[in-house]
């Protein structure tokens, strides 16, 4: 057994009730770490074979909640939810902040493994090696507080029946759905508190199609033992002091970017893409400091960064709504790119999203492109079940959340995602709208433009990467540098928050991992072997497709119509991603991790890292 | 403290006290705003220099900038803004030698400083909502 792993997984079987403790080999742990890596692994390994044909909503598919060796080490320990994925029908490794994983891993577990489908709404309640599957009648249809306020309670009061001499315990951590989730709405997520959300992947709906609402996990023991405590806690202590000097971040989290990404960088989504540039200073983030937070530093378990800040609307017709400050990728998607410039109705749709446990990001991007379509009378009032969706109407985009979230009328449609529903309204209205759909392989684009070419992603970031539009999986060269998806496979990995690495030293993350399990990883191993067999496994993956979809390289493998428009206005007017600039990057980028020229993986790379079975399954589609 | 009290005119709410200072705008709205070419911009601090001998005191950069932050000297000749003492600003210094450390020494990034260039009435406004909540009114 390697040290930094419990060194167990909990399958647990819904359909059958049947729960049971696995374990891998060394060799697949070392190879592919966990989080993203192993998820990737476990899913070829059960489902590779028959992968086109899976329906990733239906009872088959497996969904997955692993850590890895550095949660709860590094500090702002995640977990990572995967599966097969409802939107993109690849892999997603999507990783949600809280204490799941710790507590997890405190209890004896790596991860859990959920097959099957329960026939009536259940969760899972792990108390160490004490594990039940329950009946969660009482929650099924509650949103999100009501969910995590019950469930809290009630595991409290079990802990307590059952460990009298403990006295009171501490509340578990708690994975759930909200109502989308139930609905098998494809942009719910999978939440963890309030408003923290795993949204990349849809995996709400998967856990919504297997009726399981909610995980609640209490451990009592230590975190497994690392190989070298001294080295750790002195890596502690770098990446801790690095967070202190961050002022930006301690301050105002990712929300400063709400202003800045609009007015400086000029790549921030407005309405719906049209735009990406505004100089709104009703919407800075002092303004958001001062007009709606209630609570300036809280933080997750052992977090030094303490990004997250709690805002309520203190009056007005939105008084009452609240949540965790809105960060900038729900500023932007919530704010700007629905026309809504107020910091009050920002937070009262941001609250709102959090409670149906939809994905910020996804959902204001299906609702921007429904808002444009109306803009220009592709959609009427009469499609929209007599919403009127105007720019900046923040009730009107608040009424179709809600249709959203139980798929009722018009939500039914749009529930589908951006790119599903985009193919759906092109066949109802005989148009093609899939040139407004702002999306790469089913994934919303993250809240980061290209066309200025100031922000971070590049001009392939989105169209190459294995996650779609994700923006926390970029795709992009060099590939040991910062804006390489194999950096970020670590992170998703190791499964960490990677807001805190940055601005470390360069190696202190693969030091971090040599000293928790005692192994040696470098910088380059990673980059030229391990992480590239990641890469390749969820490619392969990607292009397999699923039942309802399938992509093609040559077509899919390309940014939205939309980031071929110039900018209309700002201070990068006329700017646009050149489309031979795109093609030339790309075919780089293709030979650098080994794909051909039709964007599939190459036999001689994927003998030369040993996946052989891959490669023999992809002859079909080569 | 005890001036903030007495002194009324400049403290709009009695206790709430701030600093007003530059905020370092990246496009120099006071540069631009100067009619004799006056101000100009260090070069190794960014910030705004002062040329008293071609100021005429006409009060445009105090119009221009967003924080209505340039104040006239007292003899009324010429205007005074933050030159950040050269890069070792001194009201820094004296913050932490005083043990109060709330001011810090940062390097110049991309940002949008402009942003944070207020008025002395908005700041106040603000500060006095998040010291005495709904009270603040009755002082405001």
């Amino acid at each position: 057994m390697i040290l930094g792993y419990a060194g167990k997984f909990l399958e647990v079987n819904l359909s059958t009730e049947k729960i049971k403790e696995v374990t891998l080999r060394d060799e697949v742990l070392k190879d592919y770490v966990g989080g993203r890596g192993l998820a990737t692994k476990i899913l070829w390994d059960r489902l590779g074979k028959k992968w086109e044909k899976i329906e990733p909503l239906g009872p088959v598919n497996i969904l997955l909640f692993l850590t890895g060796p550095l949660t709860g080490y590094f500090p702002g320990g995640r977990i990572c939810v995967s599966g097969k994925s409802p939107q993109s029908s690849g892999v997603v490794g999507s990783t949600v902040g809280g204490e799941f994983g710790i507590e997890l891993r405190c209890a004896g577990y790596d991860g859990i493994i959920v097959t099957g489908e329960a026939k009536k709404p259940v969760y899972l309640f792990v108390k160490d090696s004490d594990i039940e599957i329950r009946d969660a009648k009482h929650v099924w249809g509650k949103d999100a507080k009501q969910t995590v306020r019950i469930l809290t309670k009630e595991c409290r009061k079990i802990l307590k029946k059952r460990f009298p001499i403990y006295g009171e315990w501490k509340e578990p951590a708690i994975l759930y759905i909200g109502p989308a989730g139930e609905n098998i709405v494809r942009t719910a997520v999978v939440a963890a508190k309030w408003a923290h959300a795993a949204g990349y992947g849809g995996y709400g709906a998967v856990m919504g199609s297997k009726k399981l609402k909610a995980i609640a996990v209490k451990g009592t023991g230590p975190l497994p033992p690392v190989a070298n405590l001294k080295r750790v806690e002195r890596l502690i202590k770098v990446v801790n002091d690095n967070a202190y000097e961050a002022e930006l971040w301690r301050r105002w989290g990712t929300g400063a970017a709400g202003y800045e990404v609009g007015a400086k960088t000029s790549s921030e989504p407005v309405r719906n893409w049209q735009d990406e540039w505004h100089d709104e200073k009703s919407f800075g983030v002092d303004q958001f400091e001062n007009r709606v937070w209630i609570k300036q530093f809280w933080s997750d378990f052992g977090c030094p960064t303490c990004c997250l800040k709690v805002a309520m609307v203190k009056d007005g017709k939105f008084k009452g709504a609240i949540t965790d400050n809105p960060d900038y990728e729900m500023q932007a998607y919530l704010g700007p790119n629905l026309g809504i410039f107020t910091p009050e109705e920002n937070v009262f749709i941001a609250a709102l999203i959090d409670d149906l446990g939809l994905c910020g990001i996804q959902t204001g991007n299906v609702m921007g492109f429904a808002a444009e379509l109306f803009q220009r009378g592709i959609l009427t009032k009469k499609d929209l079940d007599g919403i009127e969706l105007k720019w900046g109407d923040a009730e009107a985009f608040a009424a179709l959340a809600r249709k959203i979230a139980f798929r009722k009328g018009i939500g039914d449609l749009l529930a589908e995602g951006t790119y599903r529903s985009a193919l759906k309204i092109g066949k109802m209205k005989n148009l093609d709208v899939l040139q407004y759909a702002v999306q790469s392989k089913g994934i919303s684009i993250g809240a980061h433009g290209i066309r200025s070419g100031k922000d971070y992603p590049g001009i392939i970031s989105y169209a190459c990467s294995v996650q779609g539009g994700d923006h926390t999986s970029t795709a992009g060269l060099p590939l040991d540098g910062g804006g390489s998806e194999l950096m970020e496979i670590f992170n998703d990995s190791g499964v960490y928050c990677n807001f805190n690495s940055f601005g470390i030293p360069r190696n202190v993350r693969f030091d971090f991992y040599n000293a928790t399990t005692g192994l040696k990883l470098t910088r380059k191993e990673w980059v030229s072997t391990k992480a590239l067999k990641v890469l390749q496994l969820q490619r392969a993956m990607l292009l397999f497709g699923g039942p309802d979809q399938k992509w093609n390289p040559k077509i899919h493998d390309s940014n939205p119509p939309r980031f071929y428009d110039p900018l209309p206005s700002g201070p990068y007017k006329g700017k646009t991603a050149d489309e031979g600039r795109v093609e030339k990057y790309k075919k780089r980028y293709y030979k650098a991790v080994g794909w051909d020229k039709n964007g599939i993986p190459r036999s001689e790379i994927l003998r030369k890292l040993g996946l052989e079975d891959v490669d023999r399954a992809l002859e079909k589609i080569r | 403290m005890a001036r903030s009290i007495e002194n009324k005119s400049f403290h709009a709410v009695p206790g709430v006290d701030f600093p007003h200072f530059c905020a370092q705008c990246e496009d120099y709205p006071c540069v631009k705003a100067c009619p004799v070419e006056a101000l100009s911009i260090a070069n190794k601090t960014g910030a705004v220099i002062v040329d008293a001998e071609k100021c005429i005191a006409c009060g445009k950069c105090i119009n221009a900038c967003p924080g209505r932050i340039p104040h006239m000297h007292p003899n009324g000749k010429f205007i005074l803004i933050c030159d950040l003492c050269a890069g070792e600003p001194q009201c820094v210094k004296v913050c932490r030698e005083g043990e109060w450390n709330v001011l810090k020494r940062v390097s110049r990034g991309n940002r949008s400083y402009g942003l944070y260039a207020r008025t002395p009435e908005e700041i106040t406004r603000d500060l006095a909502l998040k010291m005495y909540g709904e009270k603040a009114e009755e002082f405001l």
